[in-house]
């Protein structure tokens, strides 16, 4: 179970790097999306591993703080145009 | 045995993880790159969530995990829809190698 939640988080740092590298802000914004629901994951490992079953309320309420985070980000990316 | 089994279903959901994050790397584009992660991330997290379940049993800690499945099924799709159409409006290009623009032609 360690090497798997090791493995997730090696996934995590991927994710930064596309964060911090990505060209534009679409794509930071992709690695920030996908980065919470990794975290959803860790958190589930890490509350079966270490036996506290809080963990996974905290992974409940990252999937809908990141889902309206994400639907928020991607209206102002709409509202405002490169071309115009 | 069961153990076994909750195992190895977290160990494919582990694999779909990491294999979307390998794409989001390697890819060219942001439609391409926001494809693979959401399929792949989604899959993979709803893995382990069921993975969870199987291993703990009727406890909160399963049956919590195994209500972030549907949830994480709902919402990722709707999320990966609404920033492909952000990005689009926004001006981001096709890769250059990319043969149809399916959107435009449809407006």
């Amino acid at each position: 179970m360690i090497i798997l939640l090791v493995i997730l988080i090696i996934s995590c740092f991927l994710c930064l790097y596309r964060a911090g590298k990505g060209p534009t802000v679409p794509d930071r914004m992709v690695a920030i999306d996908i980065l919470g629901i990794l975290a959803v994951g860790v958190c589930a490992i890490l509350g079966y591993i270490l036996n506290l079953h809080f963990f996974i309320d905290i992974a409940l309420a990252w999937i809908f703080i990141g889902f309206i985070g994400t639907i928020a980000l991607a209206k102002y990316l709409e509202g405002r145009s490169l071309n115009d | 045995m069961i153990d076994i089994a909750g195992i190895i279903i977290i160990c494919v959901g582990v694999a779909f993880d990491l294999f979307g994050c390998i794409g989001l790397i390697r890819l060219p584009d942001v439609y391409n790159r926001l494809q693979a992660a959401t399929k792949c991330v989604t899959l993979g997290t709803c893995g382990i969530m069921f993975g969870i379940f199987v291993l703990s049993g009727f406890n909160s800690l399963g049956i919590k995990s195994l209500i972030c499945i549907p949830f994480i099924l709902l919402t990722s799709p709707t999320a990966a829809h609404a920033l492909a159409r952000g990005a689009y409006i926004f001006g981001v290009r096709l890769w250059d190698k990319s043969r149809m623009d399916e959107y435009k032609a449809n407006k």
